[in-house]
């Protein structure tokens, strides 16, 4: 009995060796099949453009994480990108916070549904580098994003898009000039920003600019603070998390938050015959970066995705959302800015002073006893 | 009323077998559970109080403990979760309940009957952005009540938004699934209220409050007391509407939780969630001893009597 | 017993005011969902409802969630009762622990719940199955302290102890007791204690998302991230779903198999 099973056994695998070395064997005969793609670290060593779109079409999906439609125009992004390849995308928590995808793809990690692409603000982006949580990929047009050999030489992280802060307000409310037309009666418990100082970036942002605005510095925002008390003491400002409906409902009418995302209200409200207007009092801005997971369960949809959006067409799609992308400056040169792109974010190659990660950190030491002083509820 | 003291741990049934054993065999039953919550419920318990204990590197150290301990911050976020979580444990019970009753005296089944406790089970379930957005929707500075009071009712507290966007506020927004929740909880209790006791109250010569005091309230205290319990405990963990409607990390505990955990400026920090976590369970194992003695002396009280 | 005129009124007055504070709100969202954002045209649309059932997605998120729900109803009625049955009956020394047990779940919360259990679901999904249906574990340990609590006050009222050694002395077995005989006297805390399981599973976010699972509520707050009004709507038909899901169940028992033993 065991005699027989062991030759059966046996015969077994040889058969399935037998047949499996004509596969073997055809596999490594294109270098493209066989490849790591969660080791490559440049398209070309992939084999090119095209075979690392067709091994994104075997792996077949995409995930991504915290990429709000409304998010710098990932609407268009995202469906352009499916659209192109094919290739389905998961879309995970869309208002995760970047600490949050991070955390994610730590929690899932080795299982299919864990984020391949992160999406992150400058402060999360520097703590994790060389921490083994990124894939180093240096995208085609690496070498002509701002800014891009200054946060990381190999690539581990890439700036990708920049905006500025603004103040976004509905036109019934007629138009602001200055910023102390905030205080005026009429904007009594209408006015919110975008979450709380200690946690979300956007609202810190939101701080100062406001701060910058009144002649304080990245160092200083007492200025900043002592305007947002003034307003919570004449009832103006509350402490509502402005989301889409309450923006459309009336119930936060003016919202202090990034710019890119107040495009796609301008236009949301511009297509139901409404008007929703900005006021920039000062440019305080922030960059995002992208980076891709160590142990991204698509490694080669993911690098595709770092092309797609770092490129060309990312760019252009970017800019129409109102975000400047990293690439602009060299897009405007070469005269291929987008019409859509140049009507929607200018010709500019200024971009906006942002806080050093230390400057935040400082700011929120200070934030953590003078915010809920100023503007803290009973 | 005489109460069947229950004597040991025996099966009813007698047999075979030393006496030792047969009282450990009832251990068996709660094997399974045991199992169960072993692996779903106290692993994960163990791993955020065990959290507790180390730093951010995985280290044993007690520096966040005292750290968070320490600071009159989190006190204060504490201080306020406590108020909050009382005050809808006391407005939520109280409404719940009266509901509850409202309830039983209908027909039991019946349409209004089946309608309220589907009702109920989802509302009780019901928070975050859409409950803030609802009572925005109603009662805040663009809402429908509101409007309708400033044309109406110019000098009522509805016509003024303010009180929404504060501690009140927020004390309105949880004590509506709180009230649901009660409603589930303490109906089963009712079922104790036999009609056959009030029927005698009435024929011994009882009057209305007679019969509630000394028959009524003694019998349902308990379960009131415990769904009371249960929805400060509620109260005391729900995070996500008050995240909307306060967006202040230090206002409550669980909001100082969120914050340490998904901070983009710098505030991440999973060993301070977790020993603010311990500290919320510490708070329940308190709640819940306060509890179990209450019942003691109560149940001691109604043998006395 | 005749209701008197007081108490009629008293029970009127209960229920239109705690109506009014649970309805009013939830009228406030469907006015909002069905309001014509501009657009020109005036009055009333169904725009924003009519989207829902575009939406692809939906109905597997739906079953997944359903088929999840019905899991932890088992896990419920073959366990949690059981095991509660049996402590209160059996082991009254392991009541309060236990009580504190099923009270555990409530006291962290949901976003330090994942971090404590993602380790094990992540095993979970290498070894086992990716499937959201997975998250009936965790869920059937959040409903604890609800269905308990719901459990707690059946059991209280209703002697157990003479109906279980009245059950035995007349041959049944332990497990006739349980489900034949105390069971159906527990009807209402069992049903009550189900509902609000339910009506969790099918409403539980926080958890799914960050384990990322494509359970129910996980599409919904999908489905309503491009407008606001979509996004009330779809909140409010995600109540109304599980309403009616609840609604349907059959909770008439069957005639003659409760015993009820009066020892007043």
């Amino acid at each position: 009995m065991k005699f027989s099973k062991l030759t059966s056994g046996s015969v077994a695998a040889a058969l399935v060796v037998a047949l499996a070395i004509p596969v073997i064997s055809a596999s490594t005969a294109s270098a493209t099949s066989k490849t790591n793609y969660s080791k490559v670290t440049t398209a070309s060593q992939g084999g090119g453009m095209s075979a690392l779109a067709a091994a994104c079409q075997k792996e077949g999906q995409l995930n991504v994480i915290a990429l709000p439609h409304y998010w710098a125009n990932y609407g268009d992004m995202i469906t352009g990108f499916a659209k192109q390849y094919g290739v389905k995308i998961d879309e995970a928590d869309p208002e995760g916070s970047s600490q949050q995808e991070i955390d994610a793809a730590v929690t899932n990690k080795g299982t299919n549904r864990s984020p391949d692409v992160f999406d992150i603000g400058l402060a999360v982006a520097v703590k994790y580098l060389g921490t083994g949580t990124f894939a180093p990929y240096k995208v085609k047009s690496w070498s002509y994003l701002q800014g891009a050999a200054a946060v990381s030489s190999t690539g581990e992280v890439t700036p990708n898009y920049t905006g500025t802060m603004t103040i976004g307000y509905s036109g019934a409310l007629g138009t602001i000039t200055k910023l102390n037309d905030l205080l005026d009666p009429k904007f009594k418990g209408k006015i919110a920003l975008n979450g709380d100082p200690l946690g979300s970036s956007a609202a810190m942002n939101g701080i100062f600019m406001i701060n910058k605005a009144l002649g304080g510095t990245f160092d200083d925002v007492t200025k900043g603070v002592a305007f947002f008390k003034k307003l919570k003491d004449a009832g103006n400002f509350i402490l509502v998390n402005p989301t889409q409906s309450t923006i459309e409902s009336g119930q936060t009418p003016v919202v202090i938050d990034n710019g890119y995302l107040q495009a796609n209200v301008v236009k949301q409200f511009a297509a139901a015959g409404q008007v929703w207007k900005l006021f920039t009092p000062a440019s305080v801005g922030s960059t995002y970066n992208m980076a891709i997971s160590a142990w991204a369960p698509h490694p080669a949809c993911a690098r595709l995705w770092m092309e797609y959006t770092l490129g060309e067409t990312g760019a252009n799609v970017f800019a129409s959302g109102g975000a400047t992308p990293t690439l602009w400056v060299h897009l405007v040169k070469t005269g291929r800015a987008s019409a859509d792109g140049i009507a929607s974010i200018g010709k500019s190659k200024v971009v906006a002073e942002a806080a050093t990660a230390a400057q935040t950190a400082a700011a929120r030491v200070y934030l953590k006893t003078a915010w809920p002083e100023a503007v803290g509820t009973n | 009323m005489t109460q069947l003291q229950y004597k040991g741990t025996g099966s009813a049934n007698g047999g075979t077998g030393s006496r030792y054993w047969k009282d450990k065999t009832g251990y068996l039953g709660v094997l399974p559970f045991l199992l169960f919550s072993g692996v779903f419920l106290l692993y994960p318990t163990w791993n955020v109080v065990s959290g507790a204990f180390k730093d951010n590197y995985g280290k044993f150290s007690t520096a966040t403990l005292s750290e968070v301990f320490n600071s009159s911050i989190a006190r204060h976020a504490f201080a306020n979760s406590l108020e909050i979580s009382v005050k809808t444990a006391i407005f939520g019970a109280i409404l719940g309940s009266l509901f509850a009753w409202a309830m039983s005296m209908g027909k039991p089944g019946g349409v209004f009957y089946k309608i309220s406790v589907a009702l109920s089970s989802v509302l009780a379930q019901f928070g975050g952005v859409m409950l803030t957005f609802a009572f925005l929707a109603t009662f805040g500075f663009n809402g429908f009540v509101s409007t309708l009071a400033v044309k109406y009712l110019p000098n009522s507290f509805l016509a003024e938004s303010a009180w929404l966007y504060g501690k009140t506020g927020l004390t309105v927004l949880y004590t509506f699934f709180q009230i649901p929740l009660m409603v589930l909880v303490f109906l089963p209790t009712l079922e104790n209220l036999k009609p056959q006791w009030r029927e005698a109250s009435d024929a011994l010569g009882g009057k209305a409050y007679e019969y509630w005091l000394r028959i009524g309230i003694p019998v349902l205290t308990p379960s009131f007391v415990g769904g009371a319990l249960l929805l400060f405990v509620n109260s005391f963990s729900a995070y996500a509407t008050a995240a909307t409607l306060i967006s202040l990390s230090d206002f409550l505990t669980p909001l100082e939780i969120a914050t340490a955990l998904t901070s983009e400026t710098g505030g991440s920090n999973p060993a301070e969630a977790k020993v603010l976590s311990l500290f919320m369970v510490i708070v329940v194992v308190i709640a819940m001893a306060l509890y179990a003695l209450m019942r003691k002396r109560v149940s001691k009280w109604e043998q006395e009597r | 017993m005749k209701q008197s005129i007081w108490v009629r009124l008293w029970r009127w007055t209960i229920i239109s005011f705690v109506a009014a504070y649970l309805l009013v709100p939830l009228y406030a969202m469907f006015d909002f969902s069905t309001k014509s954002f501009g657009l020109g045209d005036k009055g009333r649309n169904f725009r924003a409802w009519k989207m829902i059932t575009e939406q692809t997605d939906l109905w597997p998120a739906i079953t997944r969630s359903v088929i999840t729900a019905a899991i932890v109803m088992a896990l419920i009625i073959f366990l949690i009762v059981p095991t509660a049955i049996w402590v209160h009956l059996k082991l009254p020394a392991l009541r309060r622990p236990f009580e504190l047990l099923c009270l555990l779940p409530l006291a962290i919360p949901a976003i330090v719940i994942v971090v404590g259990i993602a380790p094990l679901y992540r095993w979970i999904s290498i070894n086992i199955s990716e499937s959201p249906i997975t998250l009936a574990g965790v869920y059937s340990m959040l409903i604890l302290p609800y269905t308990y609590r719901s459990l707690s006050a059946a059991l209280d009222a209703v002697d157990i102890h003479t109906l279980s050694e009245a059950a035995t002395t007349l041959g049944a077995s332990i497990s006739r007791v349980i489900f034949g005989i105390i069971m159906p006297t527990i009807k209402t805390g069992i049903i009550n204690g189900s509902f609000i399981a339910i009506a969790l599973v099918l409403g539980e976010y926080t958890i799914s998302n960050i384990l990322n699972f494509k359970t129910f509520q996980v599409v919904i707050a999908q489905i309503g991230r491009n407008s606001g009004t979509v996004a009330v709507a779809v909140s409010l038909a995600s109540l109304l779903f599980v309403i009616l899901l609840l609604l349907i169940i059959p909770t008439k028992k069957r005639q003659g198999t409760v015993l009820d033993v009066d020892i007043a």
